[in-house]
């Protein structure tokens, strides 16, 4: 079999200089972690400031008459109400209610702002050109992504960028940080407060290099990057939420605002409408195993009688929860929280119950 | 005086008399990183050379510790259960696993010295 070669985001060559460990990641060489490993890394972004490239993923800007409408027959969420400078979490639907992928839109002055997954981000940005009508859209290939994140960050880019600690979280702005303008949203997927850096890629590597000097920040790579997003109850695509997976089974219909949810006008709005009047057959879920042993991706749940009842779909430990914690689906007749259930660990049955997402409180900036 | 052999698959065994001693390498505990949890296998089960005798997990993964030679386990070393960090700290002393009686001590020819060791582990680079 013939591999296409590695790509590389424009902090590759600074990863290797900080002695990062790389790994393939949705199609890039990236960092799994660095010297100071997953552990460290973890802690010290909910502790004070951790830097992640996330320039893997994908970047876009909708443009023109109607680029809101045009969006809203793709997703769910309310985009056409977003206010100058909000955010908001979305998803892209098919028509079974299912996860094409998850995608942050910001409302820029003349333009819709996107973040897809990297894995994803080919055929978002096809679906996207098949259905813009009269709108248009640009992929911005030539930027890199940062994310500082952790309760520091705050104060960490404020030496950079004054403007900064002025967002509200879930809102973005033009920003020059350090003199390189930049596009700041007050974002993340790690729980904590932090910031999201859209940067021109030929200034990635001198603005990373920057921030890393402050002594607040450690780089941090991918593991981590799945710890803490974890310990936040949050979903990786491709994981916890897929085309199989409805929006309504993965908990996920905070996110179709009250005005889509009566008009429709979205792939899969109607089987969403019917899962919620009826409520869906399965539901994602917080795990918490007894005892230290994780459970891992694939895990295999049954109750008290050996009966498959659900399985784990992100398991792992959590460096701030002190243990295993893990996320899965299971029956709705199981889902109630402190609901006892086995996991199929190495095929010995082990002792676990449904936990309240998220098992660390987010410490978002509320303003 | 002790003997020291390595696998291929990164355990050490220490040989004292008839008993083997049996751990992972430091440069097994620096790929896995920071260790989490261990499955130790209880007293008195058989072993066998290559196959599974305990479980080792990192924040990331689960990964299996197979036994270097056949024998019986005599003793496992439940301060891991408290402090698995030991296996990062000191994977060799402190971060021991368990300890075997030998069952054929034939089996040990097939392992690699130290300095062999060390040979193998470059070539991974």
């Amino acid at each position: 079999m013939v591999e296409n070669p590695l790509q590389r985001t424009p902090l590759h060559r600074l990863h290797v200089s900080l002695g990062a460990k790389m790994v393939p990641f949705a199609g890039y060489d990236m960092p799994v972690q660095y010297p100071s490993g997953i552990m460290a890394e973890h802690l010290h972004t909910r502790a004070r400031a951790g830097l992640f490239d996330v320039s893997h993923m994908g970047q876009a800007r909708l443009v023109g008459a109607g680029a809101a409408e045009a969006l809203e027959r793709l997703v769910p969420g309310d985009i056409k109400g977003l206010a100058p400078g909000r955010m908001r979490y979305t998803l892209f639907t098919n028509d079974r209610g299912g996860i094409l992928d998850d995608l942050m839109v910001t409302q820029a002055d003349d333009h819709l702002f996107l973040v897809v997954n990297a894995a994803c981000k080919a055929q978002d940005f096809a679906h996207l050109q098949r259905h813009l009508g009269a709108a248009a859209m640009t992929p911005l290939a030539d930027r890199a992504l940062l994310a500082l994140q952790g309760p520091a960050a705050a104060a960490v880019l404020a030496r950079l960028a004054p403007g900064a600690p002025g967002l509200a979280f879930m809102s973005g702005a033009a920003l020059a940080v350090d003199g390189v303008a930049c596009f700041v949203t007050r974002s993340g997927y790690t729980g904590e407060d932090g910031f999201e850096l859209s940067v021109p890629a030929d200034a990635a590597e001198r603005l990373a290099r920057r921030l890393l000097a402050e002594p607040e920040v450690m780089p941090v790579g991918l593991g981590a990057r799945d710890s803490l997003r974890l310990e936040a109850g949050l979903c990786l695509y491709g994981h916890d939420i897929d085309e199989t997976t409805t929006v309504v089974e993965a908990d996920l219909a905070w996110a179709i605002q009250k005005r889509r949810r009566a008009e429709g006008g979205f792939p899969g709005a109607a089987a969403i409408a019917r899962e919620l009047a009826a409520g869906a057959a399965r539901k994602r879920v917080g795990i918490r195993p007894e005892g230290r042993a994780p459970a891992r991706e694939g895990t295999e749940i049954t109750d008290d009688t050996g009966a498959t009842v659900g399985r784990i779909t992100s398991g792992g430990f959590g460096p701030s929860a002190d243990g295993p914690v893990a996320m899965g689906y299971v029956a709705a007749s199981r889902a109630a929280l402190g609901s006892a259930l086995k996991l199929m660990v190495r095929g010995t049955p082990r002792p676990a119950r449904i936990a309240p997402l998220p098992f660390v409180p987010h410490r978002y900036h509320r303003g | 005086m002790s003997t020291i052999k390595y696998t291929r698959d990164h355990e050490w065994i220490r040989i004292e008399g008839d008993v083997a001693v049996i751990g992972i390498t430091d440069y097994a505990q620096s790929q896995l990183g920071d260790v989490v949890y261990v499955e130790l296998p209880e007293l008195g089960r058989r072993v066998e050379q290559g196959k599974e005798a305990a479980v080792v997990e990192s924040v990331k993964a689960a990964s299996e510790v197979y036994a270097p030679i056949s024998g019986e386990v005599i003793a496992v070393n439940d301060a891991l259960s408290g402090e698995p960090g030991k296996i990062n700290g000191d994977p060799q002393g402190e971060g021991w696993f368990l300890k075997l009686r030998i069952a054929n001590p034939k089996e040990l020819d097939g392992l690699m010295d130290a300095k062999a060791y060390a040979a193998f582990v470059e070539d991974l680079h």
